[in-house]
């Protein structure tokens, strides 16, 4: 009994070609069910007034999710605001300035930086950073606390892309231009970034993708007031911590309307996404016409 | 600025440059020293082999969670591993440069963006709803497959791409079909890599929260079956924070999930070194 | 072109045991020509070297009688291929059957990495043979014919990727033997090798040529000129390659070419 070779042959291609196709498959599977699970609410209480309206109030059958989008939209902003000069300096410092000895300890420390659980950054921001902030004023669950806890957390993203790109650029850019007579920082400035420049831009995006996703940490320390936040020191909500929060014991209208803040994380998602495959692929071809 | 010289401007930037990696290091160090600090003198055998109360308490120690931790790992990895290496061998050796693949890829990268809260929610309603799995550690396995395959691809597609292409030929000359080829070729080369790749996996599984929050029930119980509720020690230390504020629990826990995850990280960088030095060698 | 070819087929010398033929053989790759209407006869028992300039289309014309050009997208042959006069790119050929009759080593030793023994072994268990005796027997055999068995008999359960290069070479001879080939095919086998560890090499293919077809490319005339009963020069000029200049009985090809070109290059003149 034996199986003729060319048969196994196709018959493993297609497995695998399955298992491939798995991920299409689960990304066409979490849109469609999310998106049916959404659009009840769509229906019901309307796109506009769902994602423009102030009021979070599933009790009253008052479903509109502007307060969350606002204070997502801030702490990604305050925290890239931080994350990006910071990030940057720091993948400068690895691809190009450090000696080997400092750059052999501190890549690793970007690495873990990464792999630390989200508990735990929100637990040091319970800790440590929202007293601080109780100083300033409020309670300390607030923006602010949520925005530093999120510049440690996208932090290690921005840093090893902008690194990996600007060790890309072609060696032969950064001896012409020290061989024009610039300074190192010159040719920091002037030729290596700008050369980088998609790369960078790509990391910023997917950081960007990262603190609009972050759920756990945010709940633990933005104190997750359904009031539309006024100052940074004010408690807020963002849409992954509305959806985590909630859906437990939602039911009916109030549970699809969790599926409909999905959506919306879900598209901007996307959105994202498509950005930096864009401007990464542009990045290579820019690239290689200079090669060639 | 136009009158500064660029010796100047040189000096400035560089010491901004070092200042970023400086206080990203004191991030870091921070982090780690004050939850060891914190959390290194709750952490006792006793600790880690008495079952947590649960609920509003939040007395006792971690074993049940330990246990549901080692239980879900265990079941994500037994269903992500195989189709994981499937897609990547498929990737790296059939995939001609088409539409289709190039479809597949873009799949897999956007996949690798979904936020974990929104794998949740699928999790939530396909396996705990749609499904009758309930919360249980089986509903957060499934979810967890499906976050993690992009990483397991990616990463796995790279350990088989890096076995030499010498080495397909070399069987193939010998009148073996693609399948034997890579079936006792070139998967056995890569097994450092794919080893990699599943330590990889299974440390960003260790350290997820959001996805399981919603779909694990995050019971303190001792897990009896794959159907019974459960909760991780990421979960754990968050249920405490949050709900208990035992934060000198929370701590310890904490301090148990720095230690798992930096030496994971350590063994996976080593093993990575060592399957690169390896690969190109021979 | 036309003047070329009918030149080429004058040229030929007449054989009666033909193992391998190739008539018009044409090889694109994309839109790029890598071989031009080669037409030559391969004779059985003897070692027929190809030689010429690098990126002349030698290996590519190697490639062709064991259809590895297939894995490389995009490739199209037309023109006869033969082998024991059947045509091997017919579609009714199974290529794994006939990569087992037509075994290849390569320029850069590649052992697996595994031991000596399952490196040996390997090609006969992928085709269906278990036996342990079976399998021994034939791990001494083949290297007693690739003569590495004295060198490796006590170590057969090492890693071969601990042997030294010229071992390595000689080990993926052996695994080729394992096979039990008609034909084999070598790839300049020998340009990863100091210079004695090539001769040992040559030695072996004298040897081994009572038993099988070989055919070898290479780069180096006195090797060429050393080992191989005939000898197929091939060029490029400008950006054409792939063209048989000349093929004959290699004392013949090296003491009285027939063209210019391939006096020229045999004299050193370039190339």
């Amino acid at each position: 009994m034996k199986i003729p070779h060319h048969l196994t042959d196709k018959f493993a291609k297609y497995t695998v070609l399955v298992c491939a196709a798995s991920s299409v498959i689960i990304l066409a599977a979490i849109t469609v069910f999310i998106v049916l699970q959404g659009m009840p609410t769509f229906q019901k209480v309307g796109v506009f007034d769902f994602l423009f309206g102030t009021e979070w109030r599933p009790t009253y059958d008052k479903y509109g999710i502007l307060a969350m989008i606002v204070g997502s939209t801030a702490v990604t902003i305050g925290a890239l605001a931080q994350a990006i000069p910071l990030g940057i300096a720091c993948a400068i410092l690895l691809a190009e300035v450090a000696p080997n000895r400092i750059r052999s300890f501190l890549r690793p420390a970007v690495e873990l930086l990464v792999g630390i659980p989200s508990v735990i950054y929100g637990l040091i921001g319970m800790v440590l950073i929202v007293p601080a902030v109780r100083h300033i004023g409020g309670s300390g669950f607030s923006i602010l606390a949520a925005c530093l806890v999120l510049t440690a957390m996208v932090l290690p993203t921005i840093i090893s892309i902008s690194e990996d790109s600007i060790r890309a650029v072609p060696h032969a850019y950064k001896e012409g231009a020290l061989a024009l007579g610039a300074t190192r920082w010159q040719t920091i400035s002037r030729v290596l970034l700008p050369s980088a420049r998609s790369g960078i831009i790509a990391s910023i995006v997917l950081g960007m993708g990262r603190a609009v996703g972050e759920t756990m940490a945010m709940i633990m320390v933005i104190g997750n007031a359904i009031a539309f936040p006024k100052s940074p020191l004010d408690p807020a909500r963002t849409l992954t911590g509305n959806i985590a929060v909630e859906i437990n014991y939602a039911t009916g209208t109030h549970e699809s309307a969790l599926f409909a803040t999905g959506i919306v994380l879900l598209i901007f998602i996307i959105v994202l996404n498509t950005i930096t495959t864009v401007v990464l692929r542009r990045g290579i071809q820019k690239h290689a016409e200079h090669l060639t | 600025m136009r009158n500064i010289s660029p010796k100047t401007v040189q000096k400035i930037a560089m010491t901004a440059v070092w200042a970023g990696g400086f206080i990203t290091v004191a991030i870091l160090l921070l982090i780690i020293i004050y939850v060891l600090f914190q959390g290194l003198p709750s952490i006792s055998l006793d600790f880690l082999l008495t079952a947590p109360q649960g609920g509003l308490s939040g007395e006792g120690g971690i074993s049940t969670v330990i246990v549901s931790t080692v239980y879900l790992i265990g079941v994500t990895l037994l269903i992500l591993v195989p189709v994981g290496i499937g897609a990547a061998v498929y990737l790296a050796e059939y995939a001609p440069s088409n539409r289709f693949t190039g479809f597949i890829r873009y799949g897999i990268e956007v996949l690798a963006g979904v936020p974990s809260i929104i794998f949740g929610l699928f999790g939530f309603v396909l396996f705990v709803t749609a499904l009758h799995l309930k919360f249980s550690i089986l509903s957060g396995a499934l979810t967890l497959v499906c976050l993690l395959l992009p990483t397991m691809i990616r990463t796995t597609e790279e350990a088989i791409k890096a076995v030499p292409r010498s080495y397909r030929e070399g069987a193939l000359a010998l009148g073996c079909t693609r399948w034997q080829t890579i079936a006792k070729v070139v998967i056995p080369a890569a097994i450092p890599g794919i080893i990699t790749s599943i330590i990889l996996c299974t440390g960003r599984a260790i350290g997820e929260t959001a996805c399981l929050y919603v779909t694990m029930g995050g019971s303190a119980a001792m897990p009896t079956s794959l159907l019974s509720g459960g909760r991780t020690l990421s979960l754990h230390v968050f249920y405490l924070a949050m709900e208990t504020r035992a934060m000198d629990k929370a701590m310890a826990t904490a301090t148990v999930l720095i230690i798992v995850i930096v030496v994971v990280n350590a063994f996976t960088n080593w093993l990575a070194h060592w399957f690169y030095v390896r690969m190109n060698r021979g | 072109m036309e003047v070329t070819l009918n030149k080429n087929i004058e040229s030929l010398p007449y054989l009666d045991n033909v193992k391998l033929r190739t008539r018009m053989a044409n090889l694109y790759y994309n839109k790029f020509q890598a071989l031009r209407n080669v037409t030559l006869e391969i004779p059985s028992h003897a070692i027929t070297a190809i030689i010429g300039p690098s990126g002349c289309g030698k290996s590519s014309l190697l490639r062709l009688f064991n259809r590895m050009n297939d894995l490389i997208p995009n490739t199209r042959v037309t023109g006869d291929i033969e082998l024991d006069g059947k045509n091997i790119y017919e579609k009714s050929i199974d290529v794994v059957d006939l990569r087992k009759r037509v075994g290849m080593v390569f320029q850069k030793p590649n052992p697996f990495p595994m031991s000596i023994y399952d490196n040996i072994v390997f090609g006969p268990k992928q085709h269906g043979r278990t036996n342990r005796n079976e399998l021994n027997k034939i791990v001494e055999n083949v290297l007693r014919k690739s003569a590495l068995w004295d060198e490796v008999k006590d170590k057969l359960e090492q890693s071969a990727l601990a042997l030294s290069g010229g071992q390595q070479q000689r080990l993926c001879i052996a695994r080729v033997l394992a096979v039990e080939p008609e034909v084999i095919l070598m790839d300049e086998p020998c340009s990863a090798l100091d210079p004695v560890a090539t001769l040992k090499i040559e030695d072996l293919m004298r040897t081994l040529r009572e038993i099988y077809t070989i055919v070898i490319v290479t780069h180096n005339m006195q090797q060429a000129a050393r080992v191989s009963d005939m000898a197929a020069f091939m060029m490029m000029a400008g950006d054409r390659a792939g063209e048989l200049v000349e093929y004959g009985h290699t004392s013949q090809i090296f003491t009285n070419p027939r063209d210019k070109r391939t006096e020229d290059y045999i004299t050193g003149r370039f190339g």
